[in-house]
C-alpha cells in the first residue's frame, strides 16, 4: 500500500529498483538544498563583506550553530519515535528553515537579527535529518541501505551543486540584489515543503510496543554501545568544510570569492560518486567503504599540510573531500539503521548524528586553537594522526556490527 | 489525493512560488532603494547602498549601476574598490568622471579605505586581509598605493623603511592603514599598528620610508591646505570603547576634539577647509553621512541619509 515503487530499474545492474518514498525524499532534499546552498553561496560575502567577521570566525559560528543544534535534533527524534509518526516533525523542520529565510530578509543587516534567523535554519536542519533518514532505512530493505542512501544523497549534492549557480543566476539577471537571492530562496524552499506533503509517505508498521521507546533498549543496544561512540570518533576527525576551505585559499592564494565554487566542485563530485559508492558498499561491506571515505580525509590534511601549492591541489583537494562526503554521509546512516531498533530509529539516528555534531564542534575548535598555537603543518599534521586513530577505533568499535546486520 | 491531483497541486505550487520570487524581484529587488532628497549645497560623490551615486546639491540623487565597496573622487580620477564578487576577486577599479575604466588591479581582501589625492593621481587603498586574521591576535590589514600617471603600484606598505621615534625600526606585525596625500603626491599621511600600539606616520614615497610623528592617530585626513589632519583615535586608547574625531594641526601638533560625540569609525574628508564629513553607520547597517566644523565649534549636521564614501564630485 505504501511502497509503491518506480519502474525505471535504478542504478545498478543486481537488485530491484529505489523504493518511490526515498526518492521523493530525494527529491525535497534536492529543491531544499537548493534553497540552502543559494544562501550559502552568498552568506558568507554577506557577513564577512558587510559585517567584517573573518572567514575564520564564520566557520566557527556555523560550526557552535551546528553544536547547538544537536539537542533539538535527540528532542525532535525522540518526539517522532513517540508519536510514531517522522513526517510531521520533518516538515516542521524543513518549514523552519524555509521561514528562517523570511527572518533573514526581515534582519536587513541587523547582526542580532541575522544570528537569530541562521539559528532559526540551522535548527530546521537539526530537526529534519534525523526523521528523514529514518524515513528512508523504514522504506528500504536493509541489503539496499546504502544504494538508497546513496541515490538520496546524490539528488542532495544535486541541489547543492546546483544551488550556488542558482544564486549567481539570480545576481547575474540582477547585480548586487541579495535581497532577490535570499526571495528566491524562500520560494524554491516553500516549494520543497510542498512535495514532502504532498509525496512523501510516512513509514508505516505497526505502532511500536511502549517498551521500545525506553531509553534503555536504544543505549544498550549496539546504537549506544558501539555506533554512537562511533560516530563521535568519525566527527573528531573532521575539521569541516570552513578551514578545509580556508587552508585551500592559504596554500593556492585563492581569491576568496572562489569560496562558494569550491562548494560547487566538492559537490559536483559528491554527485557524481554518491549513488556508485553506495551500491559499492552493498556489495563488499559499508565498514570498508566508509573507512576508505575517512582515509581520503586523511589525505585531504596531509595534501593540505606538506604538498606544494598550485591548482592541481585545489582539484585534488575538492576531489577529495567530495569522495570522502559520497562515501561517508550515507554510508554512515545505511551502516547505522539496522543496527537500531525500529520503534526508536529516529531517535538512534539523530543520537549518531548529534555525537557527530558534536564531536565535530570540538574538533574544530580543538583544530582552530592548533592552528593559532602550531601554525598550520603541525595542526594539519596533528589532524590527520587523529584521524587515522579515530578510524582504527572506528573499525574496531563497528566490526563485529557485520554479524548483526547479516 | 489521487497521484494526478497531487501533481496538479505540485504544479500549481511552482508557477505561484515562481511568479512570487520574479514579482519580488522586479517590484524591489531591482530597484535600488530610492535615495534621501537632501539639499547639501555642493556637488558630491556618495555610495548608496553600494552604488555610485552623485549629488549636484539640490536635493536630487543619481545612482549609477557602478557597484563599490568604498569610492572616491578627485579631479577627474574616480576611484571604486570592487566588492569580492560571487566569481571574482575584490579590484581596485580607476575610472575617469565619465566613469569610463582606466586601470584594474586585482586585490584579495576586504575593502576599508580608499582616497584620490586631490590631483587625481595617487590612490591609495586599505584593504582587510582574510586569513592572517586568524593567526594574530588582532585584525590584519594592507595598505596600498598606485601612480596613476607612471602605472606604479605599492602592493602594500609594509616593504617600506620604519623609523620610529627617530630610529629604523623593524617588526612582524607592522600594519598599515588609512593613507592620505599630501600636494607634492609623494608626502603622504597613515596610520602604523606594531607592538599593540597605533602611530601617526609620514611617509615619502620615493623613498620608501615612514617615521613616526604622534602616538594615537588613526585614519588621517590632509586639510586641503596641507595644515591640518583629521583622524580618530580610540577612546582612553581602547578601540572597543569606540573612537573620537579631532583634528591634528602639523605645525604644533595640537590636538582640536570636534563637536561630533559618537563613534566615528571613518576616515574623514574634507569638503572645505572648514568642514569635516564622515560616516556613521546605524545598528540597522545603514550608513548616514555627517558634517561638523573643523574648528570643534557647533554642532553636527545630517548631511545625507542612506549615504557612504563621500567625496567632492570628480
Amino acid at each position: 500500500m505504501y511502497l509503491s515503487t518506480l519502474t525505471r530499474p535504478a542504478l545498478g545492474r543486481r537488485g530491484g529498483p529505489v523504493a518511490a518514498n526515498v526518492v521523493a525524499l530525494g527529491a525535497v532534499s534536492l529543491v531544499t538544498d537548493v534553497s540552502a546552498e543559494m544562501v550559502t553561496a552568498i552568506l558568507p560575502l554577506y557577513l564577512v563583506v558587510g559585517l567584517q567577521f573573518s572567514p575564520a570566525a564564520y566557520g566557527a559560528i556555523d560550526g557552535l550553530y551546528t553544536g547547538a543544534t544537536a539537542l533539538l535534533r535527540l528532542a525532535g527524534g525522540y518526539a517522532a519515535d513517540l508519536a510514531g509518526r517522522r513526517k510531521p516533525v520533518a516538515a516542521l523542520g524543513y518549514g523552519m528553515s524555509a521561514a528562517a529565510k523570511l527572518g533573514l530578509l526581515a534582519a536587513a543587516g541587523s547582526a542580532a537579527g541575522i544570528g537569530l534567523a541562521i539559528t532559526a535554519d540551522r535548527a530546521g536542519k537539526g530537526l529534519r535529518t534525523a526523521p528523514r533518514d529514518a524515513m528512508i532505512t523504514l522504506s528500504t530493505p536493509p541489503e539496499r541501505l546504502g544504494r538508497a542512501f546513496g541515490v538520496h544523497r546524490a539528488m542532495d549534492a544535486a541541489g547543492a551543486f546546483a544551488g550556488p549557480l542558482a544564486a549567481l543566476a539570480v545576481l547575474a539577471a540582477v547585480p548586487g540584489s541579495y535581497d532577490s537571492v535570499i526571495m528566491a530562496s524562500f520560494c524554491v524552499a516553500l516549494l520543497g515543503v510542498v512535495i514532502l506533503l504532498l509525496f512523501v509517505r510516512d513509514s508505516p508498521g505497526p505502532r511500536p510496543p511502549r517498551e521500545a521507546l525506553r531509553w534503555r533498549a536504544l543505549l544498550d543496544g549496539p546504537g549506544g554501545r558501539r555506533l554512537a561512540p562511533a560516530s563521535c570518533l568519525l566527527g573528531l576527525a573532521t575539521i569541516g568544510d570552513g578551514f578545509t576551505y580556508l587552508l585551500l585559499q592559504q596554500r593556492t592564494h585563492l581569491a576568496v570569492g572562489w569560496f562558494p565554487l569550491l562548494a560547487v566542485a566538492t559537490s559536483g563530485v559528491y554527485l557524481l560518486l554518491a549513488a556508485p559508492l553506495g551500491v559499492l558498499a552493498d556489495r563488499i561491506g559499508r565498514l570498508p567503504v566508509l573507512l576508505g571515505g575517512y582515509l581520503t580525509l586523511t589525505a585531504t590534511y596531509l595534501l593540505l599540510g606538506e604538498a606544494p601549492g598550485g591548482l592541481w591541489l585545489v582539484v585534488a583537494v575538492t576531489v577529495l573531500h567530495g569522495t570522502f562526503y559520497a562515501a561517508t554521509d550515507g554510508g554512515l546512516m545505511a551502516l547505522a539503521g539496522p543496527l537500531l531498533p525500529s520503534g526508536l530509529r529516529t531517535t538512534g539516528i539523530a543520537l549518531v548524528q548529534s555525537g557527530q555534531a558534536l564531536a565535530y564542534l570540538l574538533s574544530s575548535v580543538l583544530f582552530g586553537v592548533a592552528w593559532q598555537t602550531w601554525g598550520t603543518r603541525p595542526a594539519l599534521l596533528a589532524a590527520a594522526v587523529t584521524s587515522l586513530a579515530a578510524l582504527a577505533g572506528t573499525a574496531v568499535l563497528l566490526r563485529p556490527a557485520k554479524e548483526v546486520t547479516a | 489525493m489521487n497521484l494526478r491531483s497531487r501533481i496538479v497541486v505540485l504544479a500549481a505550487s511552482i508557477v505561484l512560488l515562481a511568479a512570487m520570487a520574479v514579482a519580488y524581484t522586479v517590484f524591489r529587488g531591482a530597484e535600488p532603494t530610492p535615495a534621501a532628497g537632501a539639499a547639501t549645497g555642493r556637488p558630491l560623490q556618495l555610495l548608496t547602498n553600494g552604488r555610485l551615486s552623485y549629488t549636484s546639491g539640490t536635493g536630487a540623487r543619481k545612482v549609477t549601476s557602478v557597484q563599490c565597496d568604498r569610492a572616491y573622487a578627485a579631479a577627474g580620477t574616480v576611484a571604486c574598490l570592487r566588492p569580492v564578487g560571487a566569481l571574482s576577486a575584490g579590484a581596485l577599479v580607476v575610472m575617469d568622471s565619465g566613469l569610463h575604466e582606466r586601470r584594474r588591479v586585482p586585490l584579495t581582501g576586504f575593502p576599508n579605505r580608499l582616497r584620490v589625492s586631490a590631483s587625481g593621481r595617487m590612490v591609495a587603498w586599505t584593504l582587510f586581509i582574510d586569513g592572517h586574521t586568524y593567526a594574530t591576535t588582532g585584525f590584519s590589514t594592507r595598505a596600498g598605493i598606485l601612480d596613476t600617471r607612471t602605472g606604479q603600484l605599492v602592493d602594500s606598505l609594509e616593504g617600506f623603511t620604519v623609523i620610529k621615534d627617530g630610529t629604523p625600526y623593524r617588526n612582524k606585525d607592522a600594519n598599515f592603514w588609512g593613507i592620505t596625500f599630501a600636494a607634492d603626491d609623494n608626502r603622504f599621511y597613515a596610520t602604523l599598528s606594531t607592538g599593540g600600539r597605533r602611530y601617526l606616520v609620514q611617509g615619502d614615497l620615493a623613498a620608501r620610508t615612514v617615521r613616526t610623528l604622534a602616538p594615537g592617530v588613526e585614519c588621517p585626513s590632509l586639510s586641503p591646505d596641507g595644515r591640518r589632519l583629521a583622524f580618530k583615535s580610540a577612546v582612553g586608547g581602547d578601540p572597543k570603547r569606540g573612537w573620537r574625531v579631532s583634528v591634528l594641526d602639523l605645525a604644533t601638533l595640537r590636538t582640536t576634539p570636534l563637536a561630533e560625540t559618537r563613534s566615528v569609525d571613518d576616515q574623514p574628508v574634507w569638503l572645505d577647509g572648514h568642514t569635516i564629513a564622515y560616516a556613521l553607520q546605524l545598528s540597522d547597517g545603514t550608513n548616514q553621512t555627517w558634517t561638523v566644523p573643523a574648528d570643534g565649534s557647533g554642532k553636527p549636521r545630517l548631511l545625507l541619509s542612506n549615504a557612504n564614501s563621500v567625496s567632492p564630485a570628480p
